[in-house]
């Protein structure tokens, strides 16, 4: 081995802790990428490979009752590769031991063969025998819920009879990934539940032989969903045929290509930050790092080698480090992804996992990091090595100060000494301390961005369920129904208030943009599903117009005033056009909403409900939910609270994992920076330092000279941090915000206070180290070694 | 002694320390010739090391003209001084100026690596009396051996001239004497042109010539009819 690289893997012994709070910050940056990226293609891929191998449709439509005859006209449509006709009805469940009513979306399987489209991936038994009506395959998730195996029985209401069934098989499905039941805005599995039977069981229910109320098409590449939808409509149009629409509005696959768009935004946020803080305070410390080796660097000079051998074993020094930085990062950034696209797996009930490798991650993490390690040191031995070698073996002339103030101010009445020379040495170097705490101000930064997620979440819930939608729970009709429903309902035991809500289809549109949504009636006066305007009021639902999803506004790009069409998709299915009187402000789905009398007149009918919200008197609620199992025009109810407790469990570990994760890495660079600012400054100003601990001061009024500047700066740097993560979170929230889901950007003040309290611990825990060192400082071989 | 090894004519040196502008060297005329052993006596700042610094390489003059037999060093640039140092010269600084993360065998070895004609780091180690103990870091050893393992160090390349800065200036007068004499066992076994700034006046017994140095000029040149034995010094 050549002498040089001795030194070398000697310098890196010694140094080690430098080294390796150095190689975490790397590691920090790097493992992020490789975090956060991986893990996100792995769950595309998962996707696309579940969705492949399960033949998840493109289209769907439903319709009233049409004949089978029509699968082959279906078939022939330009772009269809496969059909699949099939029954699909909702259904009351009634569970043992488990009070609250849950829905069931019933689906017919084939009597031979797998479905054509949407195949199931059985987990467990079997699929039901031809025939038996008593059979019934459902979802997993329900499953677990209610601890169901192949044996266990629940009841049905199918068709308005109660029929008992028993649990053949355990499944998992494309189309269910996340399984929402109707009137739900999130997934609740003890509550809603997909069940599988024998298709000749449920024609026979519900009377639909050689028919069918649902279908499924999956399109040709390339293949014009447009089209296909436009002749699906017009040949189910006679049977009852409701707007077929793709996957973007089917609710699995919406729901879940937010979640993965939530994930990829954070990846496409987050990781770059990080890299880029990372990469620019290794820059920052190796540059100092090199600058302390001037002494060696002129002597090597003097002993004849040149520049270029000098600048390569310095750059040999940080590319040694930038890898072990990057090794550490690749691992723990694998190993991370490998454990997050686990959970999610989970989270998602995918069969299966799909673990991608990404080479191109590790090259781009790797090369940025190695630049800026380079780079950092370049920047260095560009000045030492321009230095004569009799120049550069003295150490350097010492710094001119400035008087901070003139000299006829008497400061030192105000400032000790050692502050004095804080003070004046944080001047002196203005471009290193505001780097240092640009630095610092990042760290807070990207805790405050990994925190943040929680409270926004917090706000969402606050606003939609206790500002909005208040009631307790939605009860929903199989068929739309005459008014007095109304009083039915609020007659059942337990409840406490009842209003009504009729909800029509409808595709509404503006110049080229169109969309189908629901525009739902509500009474003048309601008061429990109340519209929240941008300023979080309530407002009145003018009595005319239509009030319009905020986003959906933005999406239809109209304002107040202007009009919109909009296609009936129900009863006379007429196109009418409507002013926007009214802007909503939800966080969930895009919709329209209108006074129930308008909506009424519109339809040219006697005012209808649909459901029914209520509000409950929580001691009785199991009376109520007993007087609704026995209601078959009850086609569900819709427990918002319930699900939202449930849901935000679920999501509270999703949450609470991946900010948990990339706290810990913006500690370990907050850490890596503060430890490596204390050890660089004490090299540095070992000399003086000795010196005043030989003039009498303590070693703690030495390590409070030496600190002090670190902490002035550590403090200076919050509040930067603070705004630089209010922004980067209003970056995030921005580009997060779709037709499914929103939401406002809410930082509470304790996420700022413990994005701070983390770094400034860091910078604590580094203090607490450094110690360690001064306590060493060995004074009288400082004092001797230079004249 | 006609066999000049450096000739300086009118060499001027002038730097800025701070805010002051020093004039180090003002026109200096001087001769060394070869196999003799030099030694540079003067207060502080009074220009012995600034030259020292010239003659090797290791920085540049102001106005002047200095050569190293018939090569002109003052108009070299940095890369054709590496090389010339490289090639000719060994240094020998106060501080010894060792890598502290290597020990005395590879501190020497880091020279030999980059020399034409070296002699083994072992051997180099063996002229200054410390071959037992070349496998010790700088901070095994006393500062006498430290400063042994630089002048290892310096004449392991065979250079022509040997550059000493206050190579005793550091040590008690036992280890002093003992550096002092493997400079001069160098000189008697190799030939090599030795110059040596000291600030003690009782080294200057073994020199051939001495240059009593003040304010950036050459006061008096004191030529040595014999000269003594390390062993025979005092101070």
């Amino acid at each position: 081995m050549r002498t040089l690289d001795i030194k070398l893997f000697r310098d890196l012994v010694r140094l080690w802790a430098q080294a390796l709070a150095i190689a975490l910050v790397i590691a920090g940056g790097v493992s992020t990428v490789v975090l956060a990226v991986g893990s996100l293609r792995s769950l595309e891929e998962t996707r696309a490979a579940y969705y492949e191998r399960y033949r998840f449709a493109d289209v769907f439509a439903t319709a009233r009752r049409a004949p089978r005859t029509l699968v082959d006209q279906i078939a022939e449509i330009p772009g269809v590769a496969g059909v699949d006709a099939r029954i699909v009805k909702l259904a009351l469940l009634d569970i043992p031991n488990y009070s609250e009513p849950a829905t069931g979306q019933v689906i017919s399987l084939p009597e031979i063969g797998e479905p054509a489209l949407n195949r199931l991936y059985m987990r467990e038994g079997r699929t039901p025998e031809p025939g038996r009506a008593d059979e019934a395959v459902v979802n997993e998730g329900f499953a677990k819920a209610h601890g169901f195996t192949p044996g266990s029985r629940f009841s049905a209401i199918l068709n308005g009879r109660k029929r008992e069934l028993v649990v053949v098989g355990i499944a998992l499905s494309p189309e269910f990934i996340y399984a929402v039941g109707p009137g739900d805005i999130m997934p609740d599995d003890r509550r809603f539940g997909v069940i599988w039977m024998s298709e000749r069981a449920l024609a026979s229910v519900y009377d639909l032989d050689d028919a069918f109320s649902s279908v499924a098409v999956k399109l040709l590449l390339g293949a014009s969903e447009r089209d296909v939808i436009m002749r699906l409509d017009a040949i189910l149009d006679r049977y009852g045929g409701r707007a077929a629409y793709g996957r973007k509005d089917q609710t699995s696959h919406a729901w879940l290509d937010h979640e993965l768009d939530m994930l990829s935004n954070m990846s496409r946020t987050l990781p770059p930050i990080f890299l880029l803080v990372s990469a620019f305070l290794v820059n920052l410390t190796l540059t100092r790092l090199v600058a302390l080796e001037r002494e060696q660097i002129g002597l090597m000079k003097a002993l004849g080698y040149r520049n270029a051998s000098i600048v390569t074993h310095y750059l040999k020094f940080v590319i040694v480090i930038a890898t072990i930085g990057i090794v550490i990062g690749a691992a723990t950034g694998t190993w991370l992804g490998i454990w997050i696209t686990n959970l999610f797996g989970a989270f998602f009930h995918f069969p299966f996992l799909v673990f991608t490798k990404s080479p191109d991650l590790y090259v781009v993490a790797a090369a940025l990091s190695l630049i800026a390690a380079a780079i950092g040191a370049l920047r260095a031995l560009r000045e030492v090595v321009r230095l004569a070698p009799a120049v550069a073996m003295q150490p350097p002339a010492p710094p001119r100060f400035r008087r901070l103030v003139p000299a006829n101010v008497a400061l030192d009445k105000f400032v000790s000494q050692p502050t004095m020379m804080m003070l004046r040495n944080t001047m002196r170097h203005p471009v290193r301390s505001s780097f240092t705490m640009l630095g610092m101000a990042l760290a807070t930064a990207i805790l405050v961005v990994s925190l943040f997620t929680r409270d926004t979440m917090e706000g969402l819930i606050d606003v939609t369920f206790f500002l909005a939608d208040r009631q307790d729970g939605t009860v929903s009709f199989v068929e739309k129904r005459p008014q007095d429903v109304v009083m039915q309902i609020a007659r059942l035991p337990g409840v406490l208030a009842a209003e009504p809500s009729r909800e029509v289809p409808v595709r509404i549109r503006s110049g080229t943009i169109e969309r189908r949504i629901v525009i739902g009636g509500r009474p003048l006066n309601a008061d429990l599903n109340r519209i929240i305007d941008a300023d979080l009021r309530p407002v009145l639902l003018p009595d005319t117009g239509l009030a319009l999803s905020s986003m959906l506004a933005q999406v239809l790009e109209v304002e107040l005033g202007q009009s919109v069409e909009i296609d009936l998709l129900e009863g006379t299915q007429r196109t009418v056009s409507l002013p926007v009187t009214a802007l909503i402000e939800d966080y969930f789905g895009i919709r329209g909403m209108m006074d129930a009398d308008a909506l009424a007149r519109l339809m040219r009918e006697a005012p209808t409900v649909n459901s029914v919200n209520v509000s409950l008197d929580g001691s009785a609620r199991d009376m109520f939910y007993a007087a609704i199992k026995g209601m078959p025009v009850v086609s569900g109810l819709a427990l918002q609270r319930v699900s939202l407790a449930n849901f935000r469990e679920a999501i509270a570990l999703l949450i609470t994992t991946m900010a948990g994760i990339y706290t810990g890495l913006a500690a370990v660079i907050a850490f890596g920076v503060v430890y490596n600012s204390a050890r660089i400054s004490l090299s540095e100003r070992a000399r003086e330092l000795a010196s005043l601990r030989v003039l009498g001061f303590t070693r703690g009024e030495v390590l409070r000279i030496l600190l002090l500047e670190l902490a002035v700066l550590t403090l200076l740097a919050q509040p930067p941090g603070w705004v630089m993560g209010y922004g980067l979170a209003w970056i995030m929230q921005t580009n997060l915000a779709g037709e499914l889901m929103r939401v406002r950007l809410v930082v509470e003040q304790p996420t700022y206070v413990f994005a701070s309290a983390i770094v400034i611990a860091a910078a604590v825990l580094s203090a607490l180290v450094v110690r360690r060192r001064i306590n060493k400082l060995d004074l009288v071989s400082v004092l001797k070694t230079r004249d | 002694m006609a066999d000049t090894v450096f000739t300086a004519r009118a060499l001027t040196k002038t730097y800025i320390s701070g805010e002051t502008q020093v004039l180090a060297l003002r026109a200096l005329d001087l001769e060394i010739f070869a196999g003799e052993v030099v030694v540079l006596l003067g207060p502080s700042g009074s220009g012995k090391s600034t030259l020292l610094n010239i003659m090797g390489g290791l920085d540049h003059a102001t106005s002047g003209q200095l050569f190293f037999r018939d090569q002109e060093l003052t108009n070299l640039d940095d890369w054709g001084l590496t090389a010339y140092r490289r090639q000719h010269v060994g240094f020998v600084f106060q501080f010894y100026n060792l890598i502290p993360s290597l020990t005395a065998y590879e501190n020497v070895a880091l020279v030999t690596e980059i020399s034409d004609h070296p002699m083994r780091p072992d051997e180099a180690l063996a002229l200054v009396g410390l071959e037992p103990r070349m496998h010790h870091f700088p901070a095994q050893l006393s500062g006498g051996e430290q400063q042994r393992v630089a002048i290892a160090r310096a004449i392991v390349k065979r250079p022509e001239v040997l550059l000493c800065d206050e190579p005793t200036g550091a040590l008690d007068s036992k280890t002093g004497i003992r550096v002092i004499e493997a400079l001069l066992g160098i000189n008697a076994q190799l030939g090599t042109t030795v110059l040596i700034i000291t600030h003690n006046a009782s080294i200057q017994d073994v020199a051939d010539r001495v240059l009593f140095f003040a304010d950036g000029q050459i006061s008096r040149i004191q030529k040595n009819e014999a000269r003594r034995a390390a062993a025979e010094l005092v101070w």
